[in-house]
């Protein structure tokens, strides 16, 4: 069998494999965070949760309703959106005058609610969630195996990042959006409804935590604790990348999936720490992020 | 029980004065010497040792203004120590639970030289991430037995002479570890050095005007704050003779400040009447549970006490 570096190229081109995937829904979800704590200045700890809903969601229509993976892909991030913006007007709504804290409290205490009530109704043990006919199977690429779905789940969230990044960068929309960042007060000056952006934003942010939440049921069980350790992850992803940076939440996602991956190949050990380990280093030589800036 | 909740209750809202103050210490030492005898004292030393925790994150964030998010690494890491010290090198309880503090402040000493290059939002994401990273060690390194934690921590002789296997030894043990690690935060929040870091609090800029070097207080103040943490988990241990992950898992971190919110940030009694009602509440709603609900409706609503939520099942402790 071939070897690199010692390692049989089968083991490491399936840890890469994984590395992409974990990457895949890091960037995913770090995007939406980077989204709302630019607009909003929220830590938007109910994200682990939200994306645990969307996993919960699509499998609900799936079993209880019969719509498939597909409409999922479309409706969830809907649903999962409109309940985040519910929490928005009634809840977080109310903090944007104090300090950032708060809203990092309140959406952890929500975060812990919502889990709760999802392991009161479904336990913890984990539903199973079918890889749609249409995706099942896989491709032998000669060195390695490549399932179906896995490769459509790469190939979906980077062009969701990119097209985020695209909308939000190179459009007016965007444009609006990134002005409102700088100084709400100006914009809403010339006639543009903030507090409504806002909501919007952070049911753009929480829309893309619920598809990742989709994209990840057929993956990983869909099971209520779900989010809880991802998110914890996710946070030092947007640490390492610059809070709100865009590009950076994109990036740091995919490479530190990867990065990840090949970790468990070389050094196991290391492999649950290495994200925490880069984000030490990183915040001794960089302390904004890798493309954050010094607010 | 409620009584003494409603005595600690109505001397948090007048602190401020010293004479109310030492009433309240007063009272409040009378009803945990006396509480021993009419509720089970094991639950009474869990009190003891959350509220120990609860008043050394309130040092940090109350009079610090910096909020910690991974405050259990300190609780869980002392706890693994102590236990390991007792455990297998055959420490007496007191240098083991010494043992405890200092892995603690070493702890804190490392991880706030870190946290403290940022602050507010960044700060408690970095305590979070690296509390995470703890955690993992502790998952996985040979000391600490895994998902198996310490157990059957023997409480050993204090001093070679106290037999600490008696419940109510232990407990005036632990109140006295708790009562010491009470005065200690009283004594440091109002010092000089607590009304700097007040000043911070405030308005850092200008502390900074001043000529304080703000780092050093914050660094100070996060590796006390870590130090008492690690007194709280190092007892602990000894209490439950258990070292185990729940207390090293960041719900326990943010059960922490939970706690902290609910009692009143900046006060030097509101942790402590927290703590101590909030385990209460805990353990009573349990209690519904395994009456009047079905078997179902019991595992869940172990689940539905937010605080317990993440933890308690999974790792297996409660």
């Amino acid at each position: 069998m071939d070897t690199i570096f010692g390692i049989p190229t089968q083991a490491l081109f399936g840890q890469l494999l994984i590395g992409l995937i974990n990457g895949s829904f890091y960037a995913l979800l770090s995007l939406g965070l980077a989204v709302i704590f630019g607009l909003l200045n929220i830590i938007n700890f109910t994200h682990g949760a939200q994306y645990m809903m969307g996993a919960f969601c699509a499998w609900f229509l799936l079993t209880k309703l019969g719509i498939s993976y597909w409409w999922s892909l479309v409706l969830v991030p809907v649903i999962v959106g409109l309940v985040g913006m519910l929490i928005e007007r009634a809840m977080l709504k109310q903090l944007y005058k104090l300090d950032h804290l708060y809203g990092l409290l309140l959406t952890f205490g929500l975060a812990l609610i919502i889990q709760g009530l999802f392991r009161h109704e479904f336990g913890s043990s984990g539903l199973p969630y079918e890889i749609p006919p249409a995706l099942s199977g896989g491709q032998n690429l000669g060195f390695m195996f490549l399932p179906n779905y896995r490769a459509w789940v790469i190939a979906a969230s980077i062009v969701v990042c990119f097209a985020t990044w695209f909308v939000i960068e190179r459009t007016k929309l965007g444009s609006y959006l990134r002005a409102a960042t700088e100084n709400p007060a100006l914009v809403q000056a010339f006639g543009i409804n903030v507090p409504r952006m806002i909501t919007l934003t952070y049911g753009f942010g929480v829309g893309l935590a619920g598809l990742a939440g989709v994209m990840a049921a057929p993956i990983y069980q869909v099971n209520p604790l779900m989010g809880a350790d991802l998110i914890i992850v996710v946070f030092a992803v947007v640490v390492i990348g610059g809070m709100g940076s865009i590009m950076g939440s994109i990036v740091t996602g995919f490479a530190l999936g990867v990065i990840e991956g090949l970790t468990k190949v070389f050094y196991p050990e290391a492999s649950n720490t290495v994200i925490f380990i880069i984000m030490a280093i990183v915040l001794m030589i960089r302390p904004a992020g890798l493309f954050g800036t010094q607010r | 029980m409620a009584l003494e909740d409603r005595a600690a209750a109505g001397v948090t809202r007048e602190e401020g004065t010293l004479g109310h103050q030492r009433i309240a210490f007063a009272v409040m030492v009378a009803l945990f010497v006396l509480a021993p005898f009419v509720v089970y004292p094991v639950f009474l030393m869990k009190a003891l040792c959350f509220a120990l925790f609860a008043c050394a994150f309130n040092l940090l964030i109350g009079f610090g203004g910096l909020l910690s998010f991974g405050h259990a690494m300190f609780l869980g890491t002392a706890g693994y120590v102590c236990a390991h010290a007792a455990k297998v090198w055959g420490f007496n309880p007191e240098f083991a639970i010494l043992f405890g503090i200092v892995a603690s402040a070493l702890l804190g000493i490392v991880t706030g030289l870190l946290a403290i290059r940022r602050q507010g939002i960044y700060f408690a994401m970095i305590t979070l991430a690296l509390a995470q990273m703890i955690f993992f060690f502790c998952m996985q390194a040979p000391f600490t037995g895994g998902e198996d934690g310490i157990q059957a921590v023997p409480r050993g002789k204090l001093f070679g002479v106290i037999d600490l296997s008696n419940v109510m030894v232990m407990y005036f043990f632990v109140l006295a570890v708790f009562l010491a690690g009470f005065l200690l935060i009283y004594r440091i929040i109002h010092s000089p050095f607590g009304q700097v870091l007040k000043a911070i609090r405030e308005n850092e800029p200008r502390a900074i005007s001043l000529g304080y070097r703000t780092d050093q207080y914050k660094l100070l103040a996060f590796v006390l704050s870590a130090t008492l943490a690690g007194m709280a988990g190092a007892t602990k241990a000894l209490v439950f003779q258990l070292a185990s992950l729940t207390d090293v898992h960041w719900t326990m971190s943010g059960e922490v400040v939970l706690m902290t919110l609910l009692g009143g940030l900046g006060t030097v009694f509101g942790p402590v009447v927290a703590r101590s009602s909030l385990s209460r509440w805990r353990t009573i709603s349990r209690g519904w549970g395994s009456g009047s609900r079905s078997s179902r409706a019991r595992s869940s609503w172990r689940a539905s006490s937010p605080s317990a939520a993440a933890s308690s099942a999974k790792w297996g402790t409660g």
